[in-house]
């Protein structure tokens, strides 16, 4: 089979080929609802990512609160539950389980657009994974931090907030790194749901123009410039928010 | 000496490159001949577990590897059953892992860029499917109303196009597979399933309740489904398309369909009740592999 780039350049609707190979006057190229597609990927990862991002640090927080009184104990219960419940159900499953049977058992939900129902299953199932990530990084703390920070009369809250998160939340840079690059790819699982994202295009549009092979490529460009991006992102917080002598000396290799 | 061998081995690549798009002589050689089926594509072509495959295309195929084999005076042939989906099914017919597909390939001018077809076994109806209770009757009723269709089939396009067309917009919802699309229609998230008639009928043959379900409206396109071969392979076609035509005219084609669609099926024991179309029929009496592009000029 020989490589026929020009697939891009077609009519969704009609057997003709754009010279710009963008649609005009209301007509949509399969470049066009490709790149309408990235944006689906792109909102969905980008959803997924705050709310795992959010409920993530918080989970792993309290998964490392001391056991000190029965409510700390509950909120680090809740923590370990949160997690357990979300990293041991396949993704896939989690977007049924929302998109099918939540809405089911309440009502309400059957309004909510599959996009926003996808970016919420998204964002819990990689909010375990990063709840996992933010207590390893307290944990890779000296205990002695946090006993200097309640002698200085900090009270738990303040130890957190001043002297334990700033620098645990250093640490796990690298690996939240490849949790945003992964949403991007577990994003893919949205087009079980209705959601026109890169996967769907791909599975749609190969079927429709037979040339599956160009439309593969063109998808999976726009799935590593995506991850890459993200990175180059994540790489430049990383340099920012960097502590002289501490971070430093870890990256360059000091262990 | 060396310069021999490559000679031999440059040969050997010859022999095996025609070899390949020689199918007949491929069978005859290894006794063996790869089918490619469907999982789950109605009663056209499905799984019955065990990794036992069935159904109207199944069972044609199977009675033209036959005929095949008397041909070829061939003692024992091997048919290798391989599972293929709508996005592999071309590239492993094209790249011969895929001997003779068998499942619901739609017979279009595009794949014939890639591949053959036989003479057309089956006709497909595009149809609407809605719930019992709905007033849905025509296409044109479901402007602004939820359609569910099944990612990656033509259905999607046709929809696209009637929008188009009369000017309309339906908000479409995509089901990763039929199964999925008919519980997008049974859960209330969409109003209406557009798809391929025999789909539709063997999804509601397959419901909890299938009276709560009814097919409506006008036949939104007609589309030709046949076994598919690789392409530049006029003697195999030749074979192949010859048995089907023998099974047209000796009336098993007839027997056939009233085993598979109007007759209850494995595994369930379910009917899919879906009528002889007249479409087919017109197909059964004058046998041809015109793509559906000339259908639809009709």
């Amino acid at each position: 089979m020989s490589w026929n780039w020009e697939v891009f350049c077609k009519s969704t609707l009609e057997e003709d080929f754009s010279p710009v190979c963008f649609g005009t006057g209301g007509e949509i190229t399969y470049l066009d609802w490709m790149l309408s597609a990235w944006g689906w990927t792109l909102s969905v990862s980008a959803l997924g990512l705050f709310v795992a991002m959010i409920l993530g640090v918080l989970m792993g927080t309290l998964r490392t609160l001391p056991p000190d009184n029965l409510l700390t104990r509950g909120l680090a219960l809740l923590g370990t539950v949160w997690v357990e419940l979300f990293r041991n159900i396949p993704v896939l499953v989690q977007i049924f389980l929302w998109y099918h049977v939540i809405p089911a058992l309440f009502p309400v939900m059957k309004g909510f657009p599959s996009f926003v129902l996808v970016s919420l299953a998204l964002g819990f199932f990689t909010s375990a994974r990063i709840a996992e990530q933010v207590r390893a990084g307290i944990g890779s703390l000296p205990r002695g931090q946090r006993y200097a920070a309640l002698a200085v009369g900090l009270t738990t809250t303040q130890s957190y907030r001043y002297v334990i998160l700033p620098m645990a939340l250093r640490i796990v840079i690298p690996p939240l790194t490849s949790e945003s690059m992964n949403i991007i790819k577990n994003s893919s699982v949205a087009f079980a749901v209705s959601v026109a994202e890169l996967t769907l295009f791909a599975m749609q549009a190969q079927e429709e123009t037979s040339k599956g092979i160009e439309i593969y490529l063109g998808v999976t460009a726009l799935y590593v410039v995506s991850a890459l991006s993200v990175n180059r992102v994540m790489a430049f917080i990383e340099s920012r928010t960097r502590v002289p002598g501490f971070i430093a000396a870890a990256s360059s290799g000091g262990h | 000496m060396k310069k021999n061998l490559l000679v031999a081995a440059l040969l050997g690549l010859g022999v095996i490159a025609t070899a390949q798009a020689d199918t007949l002589a491929k069978i005859k050689s290894s006794s063996a001949v790869t089918m490619g089926v469907r999982e789950s594509s109605g009663a056209l072509s499905y799984t019955v577990g065990d990794g036992k495959y069935a159904g109207y295309h199944v069972e044609i195929c199977q009675r033209v590897l036959a005929d095949v084999q008397k041909e070829l005076k061939l003692n024992k042939l091997d048919i290798k059953y391989q599972a293929v989906t709508s996005q592999n099914r071309l590239p492993l017919v094209a790249n011969g892992t895929v001997d003779i597909e068998c499942g619901s390939t739609t017979n279009n001018a595009t794949r014939q860029k890639d591949v053959a077809f036989a003479v057309t076994t089956y006709v497909e109806e595009v149809r609407i499917a809605v719930k019992a209770n709905s007033n849905i009757t025509t296409l044109n009723q479901l402007a602004g109303k939820k359609v569910a269709t099944t990612t990656g089939t033509t259905s999607v396009q046709l929809l696209r196009k009637h929008e188009r067309a009369a000017n309309v917009n339906f908000d479409e919802v995509f089901g990763k597979d039929h199964a999925d699309s008919f519980l997008l229609l049974e859960s209330g998230r969409a109003d209406a399933f557009v798809m391929d008639g025999s789909i539709l009928a063997g999804n509601i043959a397959n419901a909890k309740n299938p009276a709560d379900f009814k097919i409506v409206g006008e036949v939104i396109a007609v589309e030709p489904i046949a076994i598919m071969i690789r392409k530049d392979d006029p003697a195999f076609k030749k074979s192949v398309d010859d048995s089907i035509k023998k099974m047209m005219k000796d009336g098993t084609l007839a027997k056939l369909w009233d085993k598979w669609f109007l007759q209850p099926i494995p595994p369930k024991g379910n009917k899919v009740g879906l009528a002889l179309s007249a479409s087919t029929k017109d197909a059964w009496a004058n046998p041809n592999d015109k793509p559906a592009e000339e259908y639809a000029k009709k």
